[in-house]
């Protein structure tokens, strides 16, 4: 699939990021950052005049390899710490909107 | 119509700790959010570190499954949402993953491609309990390592989707790498569509033979819905494994978009040539290379072999005691006699009370002629159910075989107590002989040979004559 | 008097810690309501501590580096002692429980932290405004920003609440407010110090550095968190030498960067910093001009990187396990999508959809990927500069301190005041902000090193220093 480098970003694809961002927008919202997103991704595309053939992108920030620990317990929490910031808890479980099956 | 099925199967790996951090595996026997820390609950600021282990058995899986291990190989983050993903994202694979093209063997004989093998880690556990508003979350399961396989679209029937299953079981059982027998370690999701049809995916699978259900019930609504002439539309599905159905999922596909990319936190792997040869020579026998070796070795058929193969526990159990006594007798005694014992009773031979060592006895005894066959299903039995060692039961039970010249003697015995047999037996009657069998096996408590003790009945009263 | 000099006087007993800790109070109890540096402050608790090392002194027993220092840690790092807030509502009344690496490493050598220093809602930010706790003010003048996002940080050490401070550094964050306030402030290499406990905006790019109002503060501080570490698996493994550097200015080329001068860089920063320059070719450097060309794709490449990451790393907010609380009373999407309205401020919420955004199928390659790109023409650049000089000076910023609400309502205008410091955090360099101006508002210019070279930059920012 190719890109369009000029496509406006609409209501619409306002609303669809915050649904995959899970943040709840208001008509306003939507409506600023519309407008918002299209300035800053406008001058972001600045980065399309980049020549970058054939170079390859860097992932991370160092280029370290293979950094593993030993399979042995450690530094587990109490369930008490563990649940300590919970929102609600019971019985040893933190409680979670429901998930319908 | 061509039934076509691939699968996407996760196993849970042993290894002592999480994929990422230092906590236990063991959440099974565990209260609650018993085994978390600041890296599998997800607290801000705490980093990943990888399992050494968990990349081994990653490597030893790909072996035995014939694949490419790759030289280098990434994480990537998959971003989605859901209460029991502590960070927000699952760390998994990508374009990257550990292992590429392998094949597994069915007992059919038919090969099935393996797409890609890579590590990720398991989420938490959600519950559901009835009336209440909430759900409860356990992060003890939060960071389990888990080695998803992924197939080609090979398999063309429930059976064969089961075979393979098993046959992943069993050869990563064979690795010592996982443990089939604890509830959710082998969960999938599978692919099935039928010619001219859409492709279902099946998910929430947990079990081999729940596979095969879930994928007939699938052909038998694919193929109404083809009959009534209407769509079979591409869809997730969900498979409740007691009502033995599949639902369609209810969330939307083209909602996701797991924006996948490399994770910063964890550096490349590489795995050098060296490595790999290491892990390669460490390989133990496989089900299939032990399966031929029993053939060939002890003399089993086919059937015995597979039988006998099935576990790895299962066949060192046999394996060591055919080394010390007959192994065709051993054969029989323990891929009949006591697998049909076991299948009765409903476990498996591990959760069982009979050990090695007992079993060799009952042989011993069975091949000296100590005890009968009978005597020697007796002993058994009561092995499996009341965890007493064989010897003490042919102790208390009376089921040392008997002596020719004891059953002799009883016989005698026997046939003096009972004049009015051997008239009928003088009036032609060949039941009075089996009642006098019959009275020897009870005085005996069954220990008596029957075979023998006819013989000497028929001729202890011929001699009567 | 210095970091140094002052733990020296606290070990030679001419000096007590808690005599220091109450000095610092002091200070803090005249101007911490005006500058609001702080999120959380524990004076008490740090009195008792640092009695605890006087008597360990006077009984003659062994005490760490920073014996009795009162140290700011940036509320973006995980303590065990503090709520850690990151400056947002969404994790407002946080108890970690656990302390990040860097600051069991300050506890281990008898630094004590009195505070969690005020910082732009999850480092998002380059003036302390967005802060869910307030916005900080200047010091040095406090209609003016004290720069961002380790604003709190850096104004705590220019008010005199404790000569050492931590802050973390995504694309600026430790030299912006360094430059801004007038005090020394340190991005080390990527990899240098373990990352294990600072609530992640860009993992491949944040990095937790010192700010000091001296360099031998910059030097104490950072030799004690750049130790080894086994949580980070992207930290080097390499003990530092710790050793005194000798360099010699007569034997050093020194790099200007045409893209870093001119054009956006406000005149009186940039005569500055030249004055400096001039200074330092007299006393024998050799200067030399460079080209960084990628500099110009640099701003956008680095947010694109940073708002991707931030997307993903601030996914774990949702209100269950920490943080901000909602009624749990909807289905799960619901609640998450309120939490996380709620709970994060406008800045926030902005870089985290557009991150989203950057990293969605169809625009990956567009965005994220190219933006890495980027990144590695950034690093050549820089490679390819290194080859040439022993080090790049630059101006830290391109102004000075702006107003309070100058510029928050405009955020595209926000991100370019970034535009000299990001380029050292894509190519994962370290770099030194130093306060060159002593009279009125502050400017900082900033050295630039190669990878692990931050002894150097520290000696030559003495240099720089010495009359």
């Amino acid at each position: 699939m190719g890109f369009i480098s000029d496509k406006e970003i609409t209501e619409e694809d306002v609303k669809h990021i915050a649904n995959l961002a899970k943040i709840d927008l208001d008509e306003v919202e939507i409506k600023k950052f519309k407008k918002q997103f299209n300035d800053i991704l406008d001058y972001f595309n600045k980065i399309d005049e980049a020549e970058t053939e054939g170079v390859e992108p860097t992932y991370h920030g160092l280029n370290l390899k293979n950094v593993t620990r030993e399979d042995e317990v450690k530094d587990e929490l109490s369930q008490k710490e563990a649940l300590e910031n919970a929102n609600e808890s019971e019985d040893g479980f933190f409680k979670s909107p429901r998930v319908k099956e | 119509m061509d039934i076509v099925i691939g699968l996407e199967v996760h196993i849970q790996l042993q290894t002592n700790t999480k994929l990422f951090c230092g906590c236990s595996t063991n959440y099974r026997d565990s209260k609650p959010n018993k085994h978390t820390c600041p890296i599998c609950l997800g607290l801000p600021g705490s980093l990943p570190k990888l399992n050494q282990k968990a990349l081994e058995y990653g490597i030893k899986a790909g072996l035995a499954l014939d694949c490419n291990i790759a030289d280098s190989m990434q994480f990537h983050r998959k971003n989605y949402f859901y209460p029991d993903l502590p960070k927000g994202f699952q760390i998994s694979q990508y374009d990257s993953p550990l292992a590429t093209e392998g094949t597994v063997e069915l007992s059919n004989g038919k090969k099935i491609e393996i797409r890609r093998i890579h590590l990720e880690e398991d989420p938490g556990r959600l519950e559901h309990p009835a009336g209440k508003k909430q759900s409860y979350v356990d992060y003890n399961r939060s960071g389990v390592p888990l080695l998803e396989i992924v197939t080609e679209p090979d398999m063309s029937s429930p059976q064969e989707a089961r075979d393979f299953l098993r046959k992943i079981r069993e050869i990563m059982e064979y690795l010592k790498i996982f443990d089939g027998g604890l509830e959710g370690s082998l969960r999938c999701d599978a692919n099935i569509s039928i010619e001219g049809g859409g492709r279902a995916e099946v998910k929430n699978i947990s079990s081999y033979k729940g596979a095969e259900k879930a994928l007939n019930y699938e052909i038998t609504r694919q193929k109404n819905l083809m009959r009534r002439g209407k769509e079979v539309k591409r869809e997730t599905r969900h498979f409740n494994e007691e009502q033995g159905i599949t639902k369609p999922s209810r969330e939307k596909e083209e909602e996701h978009d797991y924006r996948y990319f490399p994770e910063p936190d964890l550096p490349r792997v590489t795995i050098s040539k060296e490595k790999i040869k290491e892990i390669e020579e460490s390989l133990p026998e496989l089900p299939d290379e032990k399966r031929d070796r029993f053939q060939k070795e002890y003399g089993l058929s086919q059937d015995q072999a597979e039988s006998l193969t099935t576990s790895l526990f299962l066949a060192d159990f046999y394996e060591e005691i055919a080394c010390q006594i007959d192994p065709e007798l051993t054969a029989t005694w323990v891929a009949d006699t006591l697998k049909g014992e076991l299948s009765y009773r409903g476990i498996n031979l591990k959760e069982s009370n009979i050990e090695k060592e007992d079993l060799l006895f009952i042989l011993r005894y069975l091949k000296e002629d100590e005890i009968t066959e009978k005597g020697a299903i007796k002993v058994m039995r009561s092995t499996l159910d009341e965890n007493k060692k064989p010897e003490k039961i042919i102790e208390e039970e009376n089921l040392r075989s008997i002596s020719l010249d004891e059953i002799s003697e009883i016989a005698k015995r026997v046939i003096k107590e009972n004049p009015e047999a051997i008239e009928d037996y003088r009036q032609g009657k060949e039941k009075a002989v089996n009642y006098l069998v019959g009275q020897v096996m009870k005085e005996t408590n069954g220990r008596a040979d029957p075979g023998e003790t006819n013989k000497l009945i028929q001729k202890q009263l011929e001699e009567i004559d | 008097m210095n970091a140094k000099e002052i733990v020296n006087e606290i070990k030679r007993g001419e000096k007590t810690a808690a005599g220091f800790l109450f000095e610092c109070k002091n200070k803090i109890e005249k101007k911490e309501e005006e500058i609001n540096a702080f999120i959380s402050l524990d004076l008490e608790r740090s009195i008792e501590k640092a009695k605890e090392i006087d008597k360990k002194i006077k009984e003659g027993k062994d005490v760490g580096k920073l014996a009795g220092l009162p140290i700011a840690v940036k509320d973006s790092i995980t303590t065990s002692n503090f709520k850690t807030t990151c400056g947002s509502k969404m994790l407002e009344g946080y108890h970690p429980p656990y302390d990040s690496t860097v600051v069991s490493k300050i506890k281990e050598e008898d630094g004590i932290v009195i505070g969690k220093a005020n910082c732009d809602e999850f480092c998002m930010g380059s003036s302390t405004e967005t802060s869910y706790f307030g916005s900080t003010r200047n010091p040095v003048d406090e209609e003016r920003v004290p720069g961002g996002s380790s604003g709190g940080s850096a104004a705590s050490v220019k008010y005199g609440a404790n000569p050492l401070a931590l802050g973390s550094d995504t694309g600026g964050s430790v030299r912006c407010p360094a430059s801004f306030c007038g005090v020394y402030g340190l991005k080390p290499t990527y990899g240098q110090v373990s990352r294990y406990g600072l609530i992640a905006y860009a993992s491949s790019l944040d990095q937790i550095g010192p700010i000091a109002n001296s360099i031998e503060g910059i030097s104490l501080l950072f030799n004690v968190i750049s130790g080894s570490n086994d949580m980070d698996s992207t930290k080097v493994e390499e003990e530092r030498g710790g050793s005194q550097i000798e360099l010699s200015l007569n034997d050093l080329n020194i790099g200007i960067p045409k893209e870093f001068y001119g054009e956006g860089v406000d005149e009186e920063v940039e005569e500055k910093v030249k004055e400096n320059l001039d200074q330092l070719r007299d006393k024998g450097a050799k200067l030399k001009e460079i080209s960084i060309p990628s500099m110009e794709y640099a701003l956008s490449a680095y947010y694109i990187v940073a708002m991707s990451e931030a997307s993903s790393n601030l996914a774990r907010f949702d209100g269950i396990r920490y943080g901000f609380k909602q009624k749990m009373n909807d289905n799960w999407e619901k609640v998450f999508s309120q939490v996380r309205k709620t709970g994060f401020g406008e800045e926030v919420r902005r870089r985290i959809m557009l991150g989203t955004y950057a990293l969605s199928t169809g625009y990956y390659e567009k965005y994220y990927e190219k933006a890495l790109k980027v990144r590695t023409l950034l690093k050549r650049d820089f490679e390819k500069a290194f080859k040439e000089v022993d080090f790049i000076i630059t101006p830290t910023m391109p102004f000075r301190a702006f107003e309070i609400d100058e510029k928050i309502e405009d955020p595209l205008s926000l991100y370019m005041a970034d535009i000299l410091t990001v380029p050292v955090n894509m190519a994962g360099l370290p770099s030194l902000s130093v306060p060159c101006e002593t009279n009125g508002l502050p400017i900082g210019l900033q050295i630039i090193g190669d990878s692990f070279e931050e002894d150097r930059i520290i000696e030559l920012a003495r240099k720089i220093k010495e009359e």
